[in-house]
């Protein structure tokens, strides 16, 4: 599987994504500038990686979303081709319009860090396909701006489309508990309609190993991998 | 010439900061607020002194970065 | 503003130079300085930059050990941790001065000064470490990072009577902070060192331009000549004098390998900073600073630095207290209770308000994360990590400045020691007050002459630090501040421990002695509200002997939970690994001889808790410590959802942890 991981002036989760697209694949990841106009040829995965790109100026992710690259990463994504977005990649996606919705700042106006569970909400598809549905997996959040909001049009659309990926939820998954940001029907992550663009704001990528918080995060990866793989 | 982009939330869409800055006003004791919502200003400075060039100038700068359309309002103002 | 105005002794006064100290300027130049000299006088000599309150009493520190490669003097500690790798730390301080504190009106809720102390760490490869020394004759320096404007420029010179009509628009600006320029800075730097084209490198703190091109070329024995029409100004007309004093943030100095000035540039012009070369490097050992064709400022390089004035301020020793007798204070309330209160006090809260607030989870390799005794953070894909703290106990310093500086050594070394890590070496921001006083002053050399006792005996030099003085609000010094943070080695994560009680039915040992000591406790002060009496005596033999029996409880596995006992002593230290490992226990046994309340809250130093799987192992760990030496004494067992202590009402884990999370959420909201 090839993947390429977008660097942008800020980005600071790239060497972790990088790190666990490694581990599943056995291929380690390109890191591609944000001023560079092409994808490698044969890109199968693009990675919008964790950080605070252009120092969230303006808005989070929206002077990045205006990157030479994200001409490409559209296009990539047009043709069916896989787009992750974590955290600030997630609300790059949606200041580019890859995905619908905004992400505002957190209910409680406060950057938050610590560990959090969520409800796998579909595991058919390229993203989760190592998880059950409606497995409960514990990943890290870290982010200031994780509040997803979208008009009711949009809401449902996500909802009867069958698009949410994950969903926060305490220990035991409840999805009405443990709603760090106050995102409207807990949603962590959303698919584009064709499910190759998935933007979330936990961190997977942070949860791969058991010694440093667990290995819930490992299946995100490892469904990539088997996606590519097959086809 | 000088101009000013004002970008505010559209109405309906939760504004958590502006709730946050209404809760400490009224806290102050200042009566007679009723509501809060906050919002951007940018001040531009333009090369061009035609107010109709100017316009259609800002419009693309709102609607293609200062402003995310989904969420929020802009408003133009030519300052002179 | 020019440049050749009279020096009156108004003007060296605003620029906080005494007149014996501006005396020594016209000794050591033989002429009157010019105004831009003068500035750079003022920041070079003052505290901040030459250390001439403590230098003195620094020089009594330990800062060498077989694995220390760089000690203080640099950016930056250097100390080895194997593998051709190296531990790189620093702590800084942002404190606010009173006289800020009122323009800055953000204190309507705190009364006191707020002491900021930041530790950073990182790794690098033991031969690929940068230094600020200057080397080579004729080489061009290089100004990197963000443009320079007026921030952090004295107010009591810019409001000076030398400044034009236009100076009340030039109103000195904090220095305001960008991290996004920070991190493309960052980003930069490590990619320019890795293509072999720096020769030394510097960053503009304190004195920004001043006291970074000095130390260059002052290290480096070469003089330094820069063309202030070179540097990257974020505001127009900016005289010498300012951008010389500039404390502008996100900027760096380089001295670079003559002709691979292009290929830096590109990458800087990568990242979007600016990149000018603004001087080079001369034979001459002065410091000359050009702008518009004239020579503003010409200055003996060294000299700058080696002839900053020393003082031996006097001093007085901070009066004993006397020693408290645990069985003179009769206990206000039942310990239950006592344990509860103190669990949700400010000193024991939760502080999970603030650390949530930090992402501490990025990179992946944080093997323990915040709320316990040390962090651990594996080094690359390890196995080997670090172990990492901050420690101090300004209640103690105050009570007994050597105490308490011993104590703060020790602690950090017990929260390195309880994690699994060896103790290396320190850095060290000493945060006083007033050093003019001698009481104040008393504080900082006795404090000083702790730490360096505590850091001998333990083998845990100090490699960097920092000294924040004149620290007071209203006229009061804050309580004496020597913060210690400490690194430690860990040569397998996988072998770490954290305090967290891990299964039911384990067996709980102290490690340590107890006598009770009440004094300066926490106890006495939130429960009795006494703050008064000596602080607990370090008997640093004792902590290096326990720490070792620890370390090899540890590496054999033996231990399945550890925490050091510190301020709350034992029975915060139950409650603390209750509530982590969400899991009671029944204390069967407290140390002999004392009565309850002193066994659970007296703060005798050199303590450990630990847990062991089974009874069989208990007893050969007992065994263990007898031929060792160590005091150990088996307390109970893991278990249930209370915490029963003997003779006392059991406590709800559920209690306890409603006053231990509760107490700082409610009170940032203002609840309480």
């Amino acid at each position: 599987m090839k993947s390429a991981v977008i660097t942008f002036p800020g980005s600071n989760r790239e060497g972790d994504v990088i790190r666990a697209l490694h581990q599943a694949s056995g291929v380690e990841p390109l890191k591609i500038w944000h001023q560079d106009h092409e994808l490698p040829q044969g890109t199968d995965l693009v990675v919008l990686p964790g950080g605070f790109s252009y120092g969230d100026y303006l808005r989070c992710g929206a002077i990045a979303s205006r990157s030479p690259v994200m001409d490409a990463v559209r296009s990539h994504a047009t043709k069916g081709g896989l787009v992750l977005g974590i955290c600030n990649g997630f609300q790059i996606l949606v200041e580019s319009g890859l995905l619908p919705g905004v992400l505002m700042r957190n209910a409680g106006l406060k950057f938050i860090c610590k560990m959090q569970h969520l409800k796998v909400c579909r595991a058919n598809t390229p993203f989760t396909s190592a998880y059950k549905k409606n497995q409960i997996i514990k990943v890290a959040i870290a982010h200031g701006e994780g509040n997803y909001i979208a008009d009711d049009d949009t809401i449902a659309m996500l909802e009867d489309g069958n698009r949410i990926a994950f969903r926060y939820c305490d220990a035991e998954g409840d999805t009405e508990k443990g709603n760090p940001n106050g995102s409207i029907n807990s949603i962590a992550g959303i698919y584009s309609k064709k499910l190759n663009v998935l933007g979330m704001m936990p961190h997977p990528e942070n949860l791969i190993e058991a010694l440093v918080g667990g290995t819930d995060g490992r299946g995100l990866f490892a469904s990539i991998t088997a996606y590519k793989g097959a086809a | 010439m000088k101009a000013r982009v004002t970008v505010t939330l559209k109405n309906g869409v939760l504004d958590p900061q502006g709730k946050a800055i209404e809760g400490a006003l009224k806290s102050f004791g200042l009566e007679g607020i009723e509501s809060v919502r906050q919002g951007k200003i940018f001040d531009i400075e333009l090369i061009s002194s035609d107010p109709a060039e100017a316009e259609t100038l800002l419009k693309a700068a709102a609607e293609k970065l200062l402003a995310n359309m989904v969420v929020e309002n802009y408003r133009i103002e030519i300052l002179g | 503003m020019q440049n050749n105005i009279a020096i009156t002794p108004e003007l060296v006064a605003q620029h906080g130079l005494k007149p014996d100290e501006y005396q020594r300027i016209l000794d050591l130049i033989g002429r009157e300085p010019t105004l831009t000299e003068l500035g750079i006088f003022s920041a070079m000599w003052n505290e901040h930059c030459s250390y001439k309150s403590s230098r003195l009493h620094l020089k009594g520190l330990p800062t060498k050990a077989p694995w220390v490669i760089q000690g203080p003097g640099e950016n930056a500690g250097v100390i080895d941790i194997g593998d051709g790798l190296a531990c790189v730390f620093k702590m800084e301080s942002h404190n606010h001065p009173s006289y800020i504190e009122g323009q800055m009106g953000f204190h309507t809720r705190y009364d006191g000064n707020i002491l900021v102390n930041a530790m950073a760490v990182g790794i690098a490869k033991a031969d690929e470490i940068f230094y600020a020394k200057a080397t080579g004759v004729g080489n061009p320096i290089v100004y990197l990072g963000s443009k320079t404007g007026r921030d952090g420029i004295h107010g009591a010179t810019m409001a000076s009577a030398a400044f034009d009509d236009a100076a009340e628009e030039k109103r000195p600006t904090v220095q305001v902070g960008d991290p996004f320029a920070e991190k493309l800075l960052l980003e930069a730097c490590l990619e320019l060192m890795q293509t072999g084209a720096v020769i030394a490198i510097q960053d503009m703190g304190a004195a920004g331009l001043t006291s970074s091109a000095v130390e260059m070329g002052a290290k480096g024995d070469l003089g330094i000549e820069l063309d202030l029409d070179k540097v990257p100004c974020r505001e127009t007309g900016m005289t010498a004098y300012e951008m010389m004093l500039s404390e502008s943030q996100e900027r760096m100095l380089m001295v670079l390998q003559p002709g691979k000035e292009k290929e830096a540039e590109a990458i800087f012009i990568k990242w979007g900073l600016d990149f000018a070369i603004i001087g080079k490097t001369t034979d001459t050992l002065r410091f000359v600073i050009k702008q518009h064709g004239e020579v503003m400022a010409d200055l003996p390089i060294k000299e700058l630095g080696d002839q900053a004035p020393l003082y031996d301020r006097p001093f007085v020793e901070t009066p004993k207290r006397p020693e408290i007798d645990p069985k003179s204070v009769t206990p206000p309330m039942g310990n239950a209770n006592a344990i509860v209160k103190l669990i949700g006090s400010p000193d024991f809260a939760s502080k999970r308000w603030v650390w949530e607030q930090y992402d501490h989870l990025i990179l992946g390799n944080t093997v323990q994360s915040p709320g316990g005794d040390a962090a651990v953070v594996r080094v690359g894909e390890g196995p080997r990590g670090l172990a990492l703290t901050s420690d101090v106990t300004p209640r103690y310093c105050e009570a007994d400045p050597f105490e308490g500086g011993k104590q703060a050594v020790a602690e950090a070394y017990r929260n390195i020691v309880a994690v699994g890590g060896t103790p290396r070496a320190i850095t060290d921001n000493l945060n006083f007050g007033n050093p003019e006083r001698p009481d104040y002053m008393g504080q900082l050399v006795y404090c000083i002459r702790g730490l360096g006792e505590a850091c001998k005996a333990l083998d845990f030099p100090v490699v960097s630090g920092n000294v924040s003085l004149y620290n007071e609000t209203n006229g009061r010094g804050i309580l004496p501040t020597p913060t210690v943070g400490g690194v430690g080695t860990v040569e397998d994560v996988s072998k770490t421990t954290t305090l967290a009680f891990k299964a039911e039915g384990e067996f709980i040992l102290l490690i340590g002695v107890t006598k009770g000591w009440l004094g300066s406790s926490a106890w006495l002060a939130t429960i009795a509200g006494r703050e008064e009496g000596a602080p607990p005596p370090v008997d640093l033999e004792a902590e290096r002997k326990h720490g070792a029996f620890i370390s090899s409880l540890i590496q054999d596995g033996h231990a399945t939970a550890c925490h050091d006992l510190s301020d709350g002593g034992l029975a915060i230290a139950l409650a603390e690994m209750a509530l982590a490992g969400n899991m009671g226990a029944k204390i069967d046994k407290l140390p002999e001889g004392l009565p309850n309340h002193a066994a659970l809250f007296g703060e005798d130093q050199g303590r450990y808790l630990v847990t062991v799987k089974d009874q069989a192992m208990a007893a050969i760990i007992l065994k263990r410590a007898s031929s060792a030496g160590v005091p150990a004494l088996m307390l109970g067992k893991t278990g249930g959802q209370e915490l029963t202590l003997p003779g006392e009402s059991p406590i709800s884990l559920e209690r306890l942890k409603k006053a231990h999370e509760d107490w700082l959420p409610s009170y940032m909201t203002g609840e309480i």
